[in-house]
């Protein structure tokens, strides 16, 4: 196997109406790319079914260098956290090609 | 014939007394259970079956991608039908209602927000995000209530889609507006963008541009699609309708019975402001109908979305319990008979 790089990847689940919001602000804080899906659950904000537009979440994807995804979670944490139903997390994982992330 | 249990001589020799029987045979068959269904549409039967099977927990649901491509086609029919109708209608004499179905729009959220602060006590945000919502429409509403008109046979002006348009914006910026103030951090024009382009206002109105360009021998070929099957559409529409309104009946326990109330009596009084107007405007009786119920209406799609970008702190749940738990199901189920006869009432002299 080819050698691997140690990256973070931070995962963000949020309602989809900050889609926008939260995207450029991962472009802006030095992610080179994110994926998004659409997705549904339950948390302290209640059930979020995604049965129409309002009521859907997304989950965001990132992976990136340990500094970026600190930065990151920083700035969502100040930004989103008291208003909007939102949480994140961050694991370890390895990448192929570290140029990348 | 003989087997019904009419008497032979009615076949032969008597013509009259024939057709007579038949017409008795009918009336006794197929008019009787026709008769006692007028009253309730079978789209609003459809409505109630979604709320039902919500309430009752059932699996049901609607892939999201089809409730979007079902709002699609009654986004798009609304604005073409408005379309059609504006292309017969000479853009000065309208000018003068439009104006004064932009000043409602301002008007109704203004009215109802010192309501909610003072008799709800409510939170600033909290109380300006609900006003903005009931200033807003509901398309899904108008789209209840134009049918209801046509079931019932009451002509009304069909360009009114464009009122719907009209009545999207104003109530957002004014909620805003009271939730702020006139604040810097308000970003406007990300916020224009937001509303603006939104998938409804773009469908509607491009759906009015496209029927006012095409006229009504242009869209012909696409009726098909967009007024053929409007009742089908509008009944899976409905359907999934109830089913989301069902949803809220949770939030609806938690939040009481002030916001039970405030999603009955506003649009009442709203419905009474929309009428009033609709009269004063010279409406025919359909049209201060639809007036009326587009002033009662909540809105529930373009109105949250922008609050939660621009209000964030306001409480979703509050308004769209209301909105969708309450309103939506008291103007689609009795408000709009309701207003149909407060119009024949008060204005059908």
């Amino acid at each position: 196997m080819a050698t691997s790089h140690l990256r973070k990847l931070l995962t963000v689940i949020t309602e989809s109406a900050l889609e926008k919001d939260l995207c450029s602000d991962l472009e802006s804080l030095g992610a080179h790319g994110y994926t998004v899906t659409d997705a549904r659950g339950k948390g302290h904000r209640g059930v979020r079914e995604a049965a129409w537009d309002p009521s859907g979440n997304i989950r965001v994807e990132v992976v990136c260098t340990k500094e970026t995804a600190c930065a990151i979670a920083e700035h969502l944490k100040a930004k989103y956290y008291s208003n909007y139903a939102m949480i994140l997390y961050l694991s370890d994982v390895e990448v192929l090609r570290p140029e990348k992330f | 014939m003989n087997g019904f249990g009419h008497p032979v001589q009615a076949q032969n020799g008597a013509p009259d007394e024939n057709r007579r029987v038949k017409k008795h045979f009918l009336q006794n068959l197929s008019l009787k259970p026709l008769k006692t269904m007028t009253t309730l549409d079978p789209v609003i039967l459809f409505f109630l079956l979604g709320l039902f099977a919500g309430l009752l927990r059932s699996e049901l649901r609607l892939p999201p991608a089809i409730y979007e491509f079902l709002s699609v086609i009654l986004l798009i029919s609304i604005g073409l039908k408005g379309g059609v109708e504006l292309s017969k209608q000479s853009f000065g004499s309208l000018v003068g209602q439009m104006g004064l179905v932009l000043a409602l729009g301002f008007t109704l959220p203004l009215l109802l927000y010192p309501v909610l602060r003072l008799l709800g006590k409510l939170a600033r945000a909290d109380a300006a995000s609900l006003a903005a919502h009931y200033g807003s429409v509901s398309v899904g509403t108008f789209a209840a209530a134009s049918a209801w008109l046509t079931a019932h046979s009451v002509p009304f002006e069909e360009y009114m889609a464009l009122f719907v348009v009209l009545l999207e914006v104003p109530a957002i910026v004014v909620g805003i507006l009271l939730a702020r103030g006139v604040s810097r951090e308000t970003r406007w024009g990300k916020l224009a963008h937001e509303i603006f382009l939104g998938k409804g206002i773009v469908l509607l109105a491009g759906g009015l541009i496209v029927g006012w360009i095409s006229g009504p021998q242009g869209v012909e070929p696409i009726g098909g699609l967009f007024f053929g099957i409007f009742k089908g559409v509008l009944a899976l529409f409905l359907l999934e309708m109830g089913l989301i309104a069902a949803a809220q009946a949770g939030n609806l326990r938690k939040h009481g019975l002030f916001l039970a109330l405030f999603g009955i009596i506003t649009p009442l009084v709203c419905a009474l402001i929309g009428g009033s107007l609709g009269a004063a405007m010279g409406l025919s009786i359909g049209g201060i109908t639809l007036l009326a119920t587009l002033a009662a209406s909540a809105s529930y799609i373009a109105v949250p979305a922008a609050m939660r970008l621009a209000v964030p702190e306001a409480n979703p749940a509050l308004s769209l319990t209301a909105a969708l738990g309450v309103t939506f199901p008291f103007n689609v189920l009795v408000g709009i008979p309701l207003y149909h006869r407060m119009a024949v009432t008060l204005f059908g002299g």
